[in-house]
């Protein structure tokens, strides 16, 4: 039986840094990187007799968050001690919360191939993050430890087990990630690990409702690990089932290298966490004044914007859910078109170079467009000399392109660079007669009815100048010179 | 309640205590005595008790802005360290 | 000429203070006293682990210099207090009294130790304990043994044996202990000098070595009720670092001192009197009872029906909580690290060879209360009937303002009488224990000598939550009447 007469069923545990100054028990940097154990003190080294102060920033971009989400806000939560041993976790325990979270509910809408759906949130709870462990750190082979990354604040977002398939996961975690950058909760980088996530992955035969046995896998700090590991990690499991065996309940590695995933023993005998409520904090209260501030404070979120650029400036899904999946990207439009011009028109057209070469280039170059040396007043200028008849299309592809990489003034960069539009006759002219006596065969067949070679003739007026023609005078020309 | 030496082997491994025979032994016999003694508990009906998880009463106490603080310079962090490579605190080699 | 060493020492607290302002005494010869007494008489009884005689040197030097200048800081400004080695003192060892301790150097100042130098007292030592403040007679010192200064042959009591032994030998005029079951008020009980531990919140936990952070409490042992009071309102304050500490701000203790004992309402709990207390301590105990009749004070009889329950409930409580408390001593960052190859060798070599037996047993007994399957039915239990002994106080509070009663069942038991039994050494602090599991205030009071044995007993006083004033006010009452027991033979 192939994978395909398996249902896949996944739930994702996310674990997004708070963009917070100090961590969350004590008032070290969250800095990422520096030199190991730089941004250290007695409380997150786990000094004898030190005890966590938290941070009430933390608390706060906590019930951010879960609004956002459409959580239920906890009144009171408790902190709790899940204990276990590992040279990264100092005091021998990671205080967490477990069976009184911050937040409850909620969820995460995504589309996929048109389908709307929406994934249940579990909860969204509060922790540390544990340090660093670096391996080989000298010849005899023994390991480091690196704690500048204990007791940096976390939110752990459980989803339930309602995603499908690989690209839902994805489509998740991309939506996930929107929001949380717009809402100034977490930078959504996956490689320094700010946002990471874990997946809990399981098999069933299709038409079956009874859920496998699921496996948790960690460690796939980029989209595409993800698809590989969970791919993986499916094949592993139905081959399992189909061989008569039996799925183990354990948490599993993936391997980059490898595209594999393997049981990760260590972790394995330290299963019995022994929670207990935290003694050294209160439970933490979240009075109704802060929820209604926080609520007050939100900004709008991705999909409000992906819906209001369909109905207000009459952008497809398609375009508008471009736009919108990154802040930074959104941004640049709204300040593009605000700068160009109103309405579906323009809006479509800024959308377009948005969602088109400037989303080329930023591939390309690795930059999002809000970081690039490219500004929203710069692109509406080179949309207006298009207008204008000054540019053509090449043309102004060439000056974002040179906008993009190293700034300046788009009109600037026209003269300097002669890319301005020619629409003067007598010079299109000459080319046009160079291009008609060089292709007398052409010609002969397009006079003998077959039209379809115009678009022929225009390429080649076109190379003929460099791409600088105006194309309706071009037209026009070939037309006169060609008769009918 | 007593404690067979199955159980108290598996909780030393738990804490990461290593225990002699004797030890095992010895325990065994007075941590049962002393889950004997707790045993009088169970008297007790505490259905709808709310349990005293923290001590102080009072709602909500001030939490600590969200400011830096001066950490400890990499000397003083690792000045207790049993075993350092360069600013690292060095431990016997990880197996994950 | 300057008065004789051991007159110095037979200073109390308050005394030597009013004297380094009078300029009759330097804080240089109060601290050469101390430090002359220790070296000579300290031999016996062990109560200190570490001598810091240049660091006291130094800071009474400066205390003198202050006092020179008119600007001492407070009434403790230039007076030798010693501390229990628990708190985390900047620059000088700290062992919790423990070897996996051994040589660790904090980098912080516990807060309390911070509050004491702002306040100018002058840190002439570490004092010895019970490993991780676990036991009930300072047996379980990592280090050495420590005596009961009345009776070199018995147990100063625990944990803070040390800190009870060395106000009571008076090699220093006050010291700082932690109390969690009775660890203030047990050894203050057996050496005959006021111990105090305040409302849980009242006084910070940050820098103090942890062993059940939702029961321990810091509070002050001395030879007087003022000079614990003294030395209390120095300590005692909301601190950011620990937010358990409670942010309501603190009595005036010294003020209502003097009020004496009539009108007040002392609660007499009936199951504090059934079996298991000796009849000379019940003798004392009732004694004073007696005396606070006699100075206008009215006895009611009230019941704390889950009393009996403490012992259970505080050994799922604590250990529980120390099993994950002693989790971070594992040989990485700091203290003992035995070498291994691997790391789950490094880590059960060290904590087999750093700790005692009872950090041991304890972490055993709390790691099975929290493990899977069995947390219900030990560890919230616990925590549930802990609300039920709450309760019984709050109840007790409608008819009476302070409750007493005995602090042990027994005057000092003899060193070595109950190593062998865990369980029976556990049963020292029955009456101790409620007062911790209910987070009340309470402390111990010296009400005279016990008749056969000719050890000092003490009485327990339990307060309402923050009420330490009302506590204090009543101890002093009896104090005026029975006055401070003189100073041991050290014989
Ligand atoms: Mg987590
Ligand atoms: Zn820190």
């Amino acid at each position: 039986m192939p994978v395909s007469d398996f249902q896949v069923v996944l739930g994702l545990e996310v674990h997004a840094q708070l963009l917070t100054r100090s961590k969350i028990f004590c008032g070290c940097s969250t800095e990422f990187g520096g030199e190991p154990n730089t941004h250290t003190c007695p409380v997150c080294l786990g000094m004898p007799g030190v005890l966590p102060a938290l941070n009430e920033r933390v608390v706060e971009l906590a019930v951010r968050t879960g609004l956002a989400l459409g959580c239920a806000i906890q009144p009171k939560s408790v902190f709790a001690r899940k204990n276990y041993f590992y040279p990264d976790l100092p005091k021998g325990y990671q205080i967490s919360q477990y069976e009184l979270p911050i937040c409850v509910g909620g969820g995460v809408d995504i589309t996929v191939e048109g389908v709307e759906k929406r994934i249940r949130l579990t909860r969204i709870h509060m922790e540390e993050d544990a340090g660093k462990n670096l391996h080989d750190v000298s010849a005899d082979g023994a390991s480091g430890v690196d704690l500048n990354r204990a007791g940096v604040p976390l939110l752990e977002i459980v989803s339930e087990p309602d995603l499908r398939s690989v690209d839902e996961a994805i489509e998740y975690l991309k939506s996930l990630r929107a929001v949380l950058v717009t809402l100034g909760v977490n930078d959504g980088n996956l490689q320094e690990g700010s946002f990471r996530c874990d997946a809990n992955v399981s098999v069933m035969r299709r038409g079956e409702d009874r859920y496998g046995t699921r496996c948790e896998i960690k460690n796939m700090n980029s989209f595409r690990f993800l698809r590989q590991a969970i791919d993986y990690e499916v094949r592993r499991q139905v081959e399992l089932v189909e061989s008569g065996g039996k799925v183990e309940q354990e948490t599993r590695l993936f391997d980059p290298d490898r595209g594999e995933t393997r049981s990760m023993r260590s972790k394995e005998e330290a299963h019995d966490y022994r929670y207990f409520p935290e003694p050294d904090l209160p439970p933490v209260v979240v009075p109704q004044a802060l929820v209604e501030r926080v609520r007050g404070e939100l900004p709008e979120l991705p999909r409000a914007r992906a819906a209001r650029y369909r109905s207000e400036l009459g952008l497809s899904a398609y375009d508008a859910g471009l736009l919108v999946a990154e802040k930074g990207t959104a941004d640049f439009f709204d300040a593009a078109l605000a700068a160009y011009g109103a309405g579906p028109e323009a809006a479509k057209k800024v959308a377009n170079w948005m969602n088109g070469e400037v989303a080329r280039l930023a591939n390309e170059l690795g930059v999002e467009p809000a970081r690039s040396r490219l500004d929203p007043a710069s692109l509406a200028a080179v949309l207006k000399l298009q207008d204008a008849q000054t540019l053509g299309g090449p043309g102004a592809k060439q000056v974002v392109e040179e906008l993009f990489r190293s700034g300046g003034e788009p009109a600037e960069i026209v003269r300097a660079r002669g890319l301005a539009q020619v629409s003067d006759t007598s010079a299109i002219e000459a080319a046009v007669d160079r291009v008609l006596a060089a292709s007398p065969a052409e010609v002969e067949r397009y006079r003998g009815g077959n039209r379809k070679l115009l678009g022929f003739f225009v390429g080649q007026v076109m190379k003929e100048t460099k791409g600088k023609a105006n194309p309706a005078v071009v037209n026009a020309l070939l037309a006169r010179k060609l008769g009918g | 309640m007593a404690l067979s030496l199955e159980e108290v082997r598996r909780i030393a491994a738990l804490a990461r205590l290593r225990l002699s025979p004797e030890e095992e032994e010895t325990f065994a016999v007075q941590l049962s005595a002393i889950l004997g003694h707790v045993e009088q508990l169970r008297e007790l009906d505490v259905s709808g008790v709310e349990p005293m998880t923290h001590a102080l009463a009072e709602g909500a106490v001030p939490l600590r802005p969200d400011v830096l603080q001066e950490s400890l310079a990499p000397r003083d962090a690792l000045a207790n360290a049993p075993a350092r490579e360069g600013t690292c605190f060095k431990v016997p080699r990880i197996i994950e | 000429m300057s008065p004789a060493p051991d007159d110095l020492t037979a200073l109390s607290l308050r005394e030597a203070g009013s004297g380094i302002a009078a300029r009759a005494v330097s804080s240089r010869e109060l601290v050469e006293a101390a430090l002359a007494r220790i070296a000579a008489r300290d031999g016996k009884v062990g109560a200190f682990l570490a001598v810091t005689a240049g660091r006291a040197r130094a800071a009474a030097a400066e205390a003198d210099a202050r006092a020179a200048r008119g600007e001492r800081r407070s009434e403790l400004d230039g007076v030798p207090i010693a501390l229990k080695d628990l708190f985390a003192t900047k620059g000088v060892a700290t062992t919790a009294g423990s070897r996996i301790l051994e040589g660790f150097l904090p980098p912080y100042d516990a807060t309390v130790v911070e509050r004491l130098q702002a306040a100018g007292a002058v840190l002439v030592g570490k004092l010895n304990m019970d490993e991780f403040a676990m036991g009930s007679s300072n047996e379980n010192s990592g280090y050495r043994p420590c005596a009961n200064p009345w009776d070199l042959s018995r147990t100063p009591g625990g944990s803070s044996g040390g800190s009870a032994a060395a106000v009571a030998a008076r090699f220093v005029h006050g010291a700082l202990g932690t109390d969690t079951g009775g660890s203030i008020r047990l050894p203050a009980s057996f050496c005959g000098v006021v111990g105090v531990k305040p409302t849980y919140g009242r006084v910070s936990r940050y820098g103090v070595v942890a062993f059940a952070s939702s029961l321990d409490q810091v509070g002050p042992l001395a030879r007087t009720v003022e000079d614990a009071a003294l030395l209390l309102e120095k300590i005692a304050g909301h601190d950011p670092r620990d937010l358990t500490s409670s942010p309501r701000p603190v009595d005036d203790y010294l003020g209502r001192l003097e009020e004496g004992a009539r009108g007040l309402r002392i609660g007499v709990p009936r199951e504090w009197f059934q079996g298991g207390l000796d009849a000379g301590v019940e003798q004392s105990v009732r004694g004073a009872l007696a005396t606070y009749e006699r100075l206008g004070a009215k006895l009611v009889e009230i019941s704390l029906p889950h009393s009996k329950y403490g012992i259970a409930a505080y050994y799922l409580i604590a250990p529980a909580e120390a099993s994950s408390n002693l989790a971070r001593y594992d040989g990485v960052r700091f203290g003992l690290r035995a070498e291994a190859r691997g790391l789950k060798e490094m880590y059960a070599e060290t904590r087999e060879r750093g700790l005692g037996a009872e950090p041991k047993r304890r972490i055993m007994l709390g790691t099975y209360a929290l493990s899977s399957g069995y947390y219900d039915a030990y560890y919230l239990r616990a925590q549930k009937v802990r609300t039920l002994v709450r309760r019984d106080f709050d109840a007790a509070f409608a008819a009476c303002d302070v409750v007493a009663g005995p602090v042990a069942p027994s005057v000092a038991f003899r060193l070595g009488e109950k190593t062998a039994d865990p369980l029976q050494m556990y049963l020292a602090d029955v009456f101790t224990i409620t007062c911790n599991l209910a987070a009340l205030p309470g402390l111990s009071v010296p009400c005279g000598l016990e008749r056969e044995s000719g050890m000092p007993v003490g009485l327990q006083l339990v307060g309402r939550p923050f009420d330490e004033a009302t506590l204090l006010r009543a101890a002093r009452a009896l104090e005026r009447e029975v006055g401070p027991l003189p100073a041991p033979a050290l014989g």
